[in-house]
């Protein structure tokens, strides 16, 4: 009998309680991910988390770091805010798609132009949440939720925004990629896309974004694992996968005062 | 201690030396008449002394940033005029109900709606009554002269550190353009009160924080509202107003500001021509110094309350003296530029002259 | 030998694990867990075949599930 070794746990970062968020909701994974990656990199004490308003307004109560709730879309100026008064911690928020693309877009639109050094988890899902299901900037045409029941129509409601492909074409980001979370290979590139966002920050290069197309069972209609195959049979098509602006690796950057002061 | 050497600056001007002076570190503002030359003169001097300037995308973005700021347990500072002040409002609620400290500058201009780019007081409710939703206050102040604008700053700092609390310092676009002859000077420490033990500094050896202003378990924000209202109790203690020919007065003029600036001219020429009035002129607006009201009214006095405004202090004053008298009001309407002649006739008319 | 432990009272029930599993040895078990939700499971005698490949955890959003392998000794 040979001695066995622990795989996978969560990191000590993730606080040991039972999430509020539904069955199959992709919170829980973007979450660890964070954690993972946080705790890889050696951040864990110098992470400044700020929240937003959604679901997952409640990050706090998950991850061990000192965090700060943000009013609903303006976390990326609470923290360009933050990161200016305290310029050597690790500052990141995490947001929804109607707190990031909606209510919020005059912020992260900036916020990334300005190159601020933060960095931001953007999780998509194609809907409000926690609100109760209505339509948010990235509902997909067709798409049925409570404030267009009869599904979004291009030509009364727009079509649905696709904001990695917006924030890769801003002068201040330096690393936005979009992943997903819908299966173990796309989670581990996600991981890979979350380290890049963080370590852009860590290197002061410059403004750090990744998109995580995620799923809403409950205000879907749609069992977890149902809901889990629309992000791939659905999403993935109109939102692609991939890096939209990565200046490391075009070997150098823009601006010219590019890196922070040690 | 003064640097002893006056200088001939604008009221925004003083307010952004002031600001300096008391060791700001962020300034996160958006342009807006008439309070651009505060931006204008912070992107070149906070960075030469090491601090942080955003000329933000807008004033909602503004107040937000300095609610990050404030977390962060900096002096950080933003400014406004009326229509950006409103913007903010949202941001200074989550500030007074996340226990945050900053200073937020109205250079007051005409309104409602886009209303003008002159002076006014129209703002005098939204500031004192928290002006966001939600039962919270600023702390208010008032400055009525250049120097005083300069002061206040210092002051401002200090007293939003020291109550964990948003502080308004509420101008207007007469002193904000005005220039007088201003001493600076700058304070011999400054005082956080204990930031580091409650801002967001990174949990090492310590359990982590959170700054929120989200109660939502039964009971929990009743908690924090109890909170608040005794902190808005203990900082009645500093109400403070410049009290002037008041001792053998018959009618007692009450004005904050530029107009109480003006009203003090008024003052005393009526008082070369033998008329006994005084003048009340609130430094801070909340707290209100409602004690010196009421005693004036006890002692019989009458009261005539001038605002820049369609009646909004005078509400206050009412209040304060409640129990002995009433005030009357004559307001200058917002949109006209108040001159010094033009507050003689109602304060000789109170009089009943 | 490798295998996995579900922790029950955090299980919310979405079988997501259910998809990724390789070796198809996770299924939906008969029984609910205080908050109601019907939990996930390897049978016993099914656990022999895991090969500790860590899927089902890596898209476990709930932190439900720990995953051992055998450790490798090094001569």
């Amino acid at each position: 009998m040979s001695a066995e070794q622990i795989a996978f746990e969560a990191p000590e970062i993730m606080i040991d309680r039972p999430t509020h968020y539904c069955p199959g909701c992709h919170h829980g994974i973007a979450h660890r991910l964070v954690g993972e990656v946080l705790t890889e990199m050696g951040l864990v004490d110098e992470t400044l988390c700020v929240g937003s308003i959604g679901c997952s307004v409640f990050i706090y109560n998950y991850l061990n770091v000192d965090a700060v709730e943000a009013p609903h879309g303006r976390a990326p100026a609470v923290a360009t805010g933050l990161k200016r008064a305290r310029k050597d911690k690790f500052v990141f928020t995490y947001q929804g798609d109607g707190d990031l693309a909606s209510i919020g877009m005059a912020e992260i639109v900036h916020a990334a132009n300005r190159g601020e050094r933060i960095s931001v988890v953007f999780v998509n899902n194609t809907v409000y949440g926690m609100t109760g299901g209505q339509m948010a900037p990235t509902t997909l045409i067709g798409q049925k939720t409570t404030t267009c029941p009869g599904g979004r129509c291009a030509d009364r409601e727009g079509s649905p925004i696709r904001m990695s492909e917006i924030i890769g074409g801003l002068g201040g980001t330096a690393y936005c990629e979009r992943a997903s979370l819908d299966s173990v290979k796309n989670i581990r590139r996600a991981k890979k896309a979350i380290r890049k966002a963080f370590e852009v920050q860590q290197q002061g290069i410059g403004f750090g974004f990744v998109e995580l197309l995620s799923g809403c069972p409950t205000n879907w209609r749609m069992d977890a694992v149902a809901a889990n195959k629309r992000i791939t049979d659905e999403m993935i098509p109109y939102f692609p996968l991939g890096v939209y602006k990565d200046v490391t690796a075009e070997g150098g950057c823009e601006c010219s005062e590019s890196k922070e002061d040690k | 201690m003064a640097d002893n050497k006056r200088i001939f600056i604008k009221g925004n001007e003083a307010i952004s030396r002031g600001a300096l002076a008391a060791g700001l570190k962020c300034y996160f503002g958006y342009p807006i008449t008439p309070q651009n030359d505060i931006p204008e003169f912070l992107s070149t001097e906070l960075p030469a002394v090491g601090g942080e300037f955003v000329q933000a995308e807008s004033e909602v973005a503004s107040a937000n940033m300095l609610l990050g700021a404030a977390s962060g347990g900096v002096r950080a500072m933003t400014t406004s005029s009326s229509p950006g002040i409103s913007l903010m409002q949202e941001a200074i609620s989550y500030m007074a109900g996340s226990d945050l400290p900053g200073v937020i500058v109205n250079i007051n201009r005409g309104g409602p709606g886009l209303g003008d780019i002159g002076s006014s007081q129209g703002d005098y409710f939204q500031s004192t009554r928290g002006g966001g939703h939600g039962d919270y206050r600023t702390i208010v102040l008032a400055p009525g002269t250049c120097q005083e604008g300069y002061d206040m700053m210092i002051e401002a700092f200090d007293l939003a550190f020291k109550y964990r609390n948003p502080v308004l310092v509420l101008g207007d676009a007469i002193v904000g353009q005005m220039k007088e002859p201003v001493t600076p000077w700058t304070p011999e420490k400054i005082n956080n009160y204990g930031v580091e033990d409650w801002c967001l500094s990174g949990a090492v050896n310590r359990e982590k924080r959170l700054l929120k202003s989200l109660f939502l378990e039964d009971g929990a924000l009743a908690e924090q509202n109890i909170r608040l209202q005794q902190k808005y109790e203990a900082l009645q203690s500093e109400a403070r107003a410049d009290v002037f020919a008041c001792d053998d007065a018959e009618l007692v003029v009450v004005a904050y500001g530029s107009i109480g600036r003006i009203v003090k001219s008024s003052i005393r020429r009526l008082r070369a021509e033998g008329h006994k009035v005084g003048l009340v002129r609130p430094l801070t607006l909340y707290p209100f110094p409602a004690k010196v009201l009421e005693d004036l009214a006890k002692a019989g006095k009458k009261f005539l309350t001038i605002e820049h405004n369609c009646g909004q202090m005078v509400e206050d004053v009412r209040l304060s003296i409640r129990k002995y008298g009433d005030s009357d009001f004559h307001g200058h309407m917002p949109g006209n530029l108040p001159g010094s002649d033009d507050f003689v006739e109602p304060i000789l008319a109170r009089l009943g002259r | 030998m490798a295998r996995v432990e579900f922790r029950d009272e955090r299980c919310k029930g979405c079988l997501l694990c259910t998809t990724v599993c390789p070796k198809e040895i996770i299924c939906q078990s008969a029984r609910f867990n205080k908050q109601g939700y019907k939990v996930a499971e390897v049978k016993e005698e099914d656990m022999e075949k895991c090969t500790g490949c860590t899927s089902c955890a890596l898209i476990c959003p709930d932190l439900a599930i720990k995953v051992y392998r055998e450790k490798k000794e090094k001569k």
